[in-house]
């Protein structure tokens, strides 16, 4: 193992763990307001890397160009999805866990099998798209350009949402119910409101993630399971609800696996990622930044 | 007064139980279907798994989602020690339970002190590390996993070339004690302790230690039963590998029953079960191939409307009254 290999391999575990942050970091925004983990959440991944590869195959728009289409429509999905059915599990007396848990897995499950149905279990792929396949060098390190476009659009999209949560009113507004639900209903915000436009937010942030995906990763019913796993060993490890500590938490993830590739077979890289997660909360059961 | 009605109310439960045990022997005298004897066989073998998994997930309140773990081990233990080791499955299925135990007290005491999500997803990811494991370990057949061959008629090798009939009875046989050892828990000291935890989150800090003590029972006799129903399902399909009795989907089957039927209730696990299995068993078979994910879609949404407007589950559609007695 050369130096040049491991600085390769840790490279391409970073972009790949921004992008990890980028598709975890709406369920910790999820989390974070309302206290609910969104087990569907990878089902939202796999209905944006489906949306990416419908506007390329029917339409010949590239993921690139589509990509405020795929996140405009999973914030239309996401909202939805709150309205017709979390908001009604959060009104669960009795089993409260149980049916936040259950409520949001049938969903995925019901997802899962919508897409068997109409889309096939067949293993699509976006082919000539603008980004795929090329490979740029760096000081002799090769970067795939998906991956390289993905991280940057993670670190801008990151950005963006801090700017977006510190400086715009439903930012705020946002913020604020994460903070104390009761007394913001009493200011007057509609938290109902809130609730569904940070389901649309966290979901459209997915469906970013998902439009990128879309140009590398090969698209299938069950697509969403294994990043969905991922996603909350990232948000675990950031601290559920923290948006930044996805950031970090992606980025960690992201090193981990790229290392665990160095000395394990590739089919094992994701034991090293679960490892991390077992080992960060047992020790600090809150995850590394979590405040709550 | 209060005991009395219990008292009563526990020996109707028994008394019923009998009954369904007697009368479910019967089936097999008119049913001599071959599918639907296999229908038969799951719905038991879900019944018997589900009740299991609901000892830890419903009356402890430790939502598992990585009981595939102990429902693969159960199956892997049994099935190397009899191809490999020629050991009867019989013998198999007990040292599967037992290292399925001892695991489950190992994981259970870092895992236990974990939140709600931490600890399910805790459970998911162990579950998955022992799937990526067996899937790259070669002694243990990795991907191609192990055939067991069905040579004769035999309790002894628990093998049967032509009829369902055995496994069908020993199905019904774990099921029934499954949902004794539930009974019997419900009334034990460890029951109570669980009851009034679940009332009553500042009772969970007196007891503290106690109630720590009683969850890793509870995860180890949990992990027990399920190890045995995993066992079961080897010699049943006679065929394993990682995907077939140790993927994420097993994890989901064996929750799926008591939270639809009812979580943490003594008849949830066995009225959800015989809901959920021949519904998924049926829409499969009746859609046929062209459709396939019909049967994701049906029991999917079975469980997001039984969640948000039965969160009892579905027993409590059948006995409002019991209910109330079981809250008091």
């Amino acid at each position: 193992m050369t130096a040049e290999t491991i600085i390769q391999s840790l490279a391409s575990g970073l972009l790949m763990g921004l992008l990890y942050g980028l598709i975890a970091v709406g369920l910790s925004l999820i989390f974070g307001l309302m206290n609910i983990v969104n087990f569907a959440h990878g089902e939202f991944l796999m209905l944006a890397m489906y949306g990416a590869f419908f506007l390329f195959a029917f339409f010949a728009i590239d993921p690139l160009l589509s990509m405020p289409l795929v996140a405009a429509g999973m914030f239309v999905f996401g909202a939805a999805i709150y309205l017709l059915i979390v908001r009604f599990a959060m009104r669960a007396k009795t089993n409260v866990g149980m049916v936040q848990i259950f409520a949001t897995f049938g969903l995925a499950i019901v997802l899962r099998g919508l897409a068997q149905y109409f889309f096939t279990p067949d293993y699509r792929s976006i082919s000539h798209s603008w980004l795929g396949g090329k490979t740029i060098s760096i000081g002799g390190i090769f970067l795939p350009v998906p991956q390289l476009v993905g991280a940057g659009l993670a670190i801008v999209a990151f950005g963006a949402l801090y700017f977006f949560i510190k400086r715009t009113d439903f930012g705020r507004a946002l913020e604020a119910t994460r903070e104390d639900a009761g007394a913001v209903a009493l200011v007057g915000i509609d938290q109902n409101r809130v609730f569904a436009l940070g389901w649309g937010l966290g979901s459209a942030l997915v469906g970013l993630a998902g439009a990128i995906m879309a140009t590398f990763f090969y698209i299938y019913p069950d697509v969403g399971a294994s990043f969905a796993l991922i996603a909350y060993v990232v948000v675990a490890l950031g601290g559920f609800g923290s948006v930044f500590g996805a950031f970090a938490g992606g980025i960690l993830v992201g090193l981990v696996e790229a290392s665990t590739a160095l000395i394990m077979p590739p089919s094992l890289k994701a034991v090293g990622i679960y490892a991390v997660y077992l080992l960060v909360v047992f020790i600090r059961p809150r995850g590394l930044f979590g405040s709550i | 007064m209060h005991d009395v009605t219990h008292a009563k109310q526990r020996r109707r439960d028994l008394i019923l139980a009998a009954v369904f045990v007697a009368l479910a022997a019967c089936v097999p005298l008119f049913v001599k279907d071959v599918y639907v004897q296999n229908i038969m066989v799951l719905t038991l073998m879900y019944a018997g798994l589900s009740q299991s998994w609901n000892i830890l997930g419903g009356y402890c309140g430790q939502i598992s989602l990585g009981h595939a773990l102990y429902f693969g081990l159960g199956a892997y233990v049994t099935a190397i020690l009899l191809t490999k080791f020629d050991v009867l499955p019989w013998f198999g299925m007990i040292a599967g339970g037992l290292i399925s135990a001892l695991i489950a007290l190992a994981l259970g005491y870092p895992t236990f002190r974990l939140g709600g999500h931490y600890f399910a997803i805790a459970t998911i990811v162990i579950a998955e590390i022992a799937y990526l494991l067996f899937l790259n370990w070669d002694w243990a057949g990795a991907a191609l996993g192990i055939d067991i061959m069905v040579r004769e008629d035999s309790w002894a090798k628990f093998q049967f070339t032509r009829s369902k009939l055995p496994y069908f009875y020993f199905a019904l046989f774990f099921a029934a004690v499954a949902w004794l050892v539930t009974w019997w828990l419900e009334n034990s000291k460890w029951g109570y302790w669980w009851r009034a935890v679940k009332d009553n989150p500042d009772a969970a800090e007196s007891l503290g230690v106690v109630v720590f003590k009683s969850k890793m029972g509870a995860g180890a006799i949990s992990a027990f039963l399920t190890a045995i129903g995993g066992a079961f399902y080897a010699m049943f399909v006679s065929y394993i590998d990682p995907d077939a009795v140790m993927s994420f989907q097993f994890s989901l089957l064996i929750s799926l029953p008591a939270v639809l039927g009812g979580i943490g209730t003594l008849w949830g696990p066995v009225l959800g079960a015989a809901v959920l299995i021949p519904v998924t068993e049926l829409t499969r078979s009746f859609i046929g191939g062209s459709g396939r994910g019909v049967d994701l879609i049906v029991y999917g949404s079975l469980i997001v409307i039984v969640s948000l407007t039965r969160p009892d589950g579905l027993l409590g559609l059948f006995s409002r009254k019991r209910k109330k007695e079981a809250v008091r």
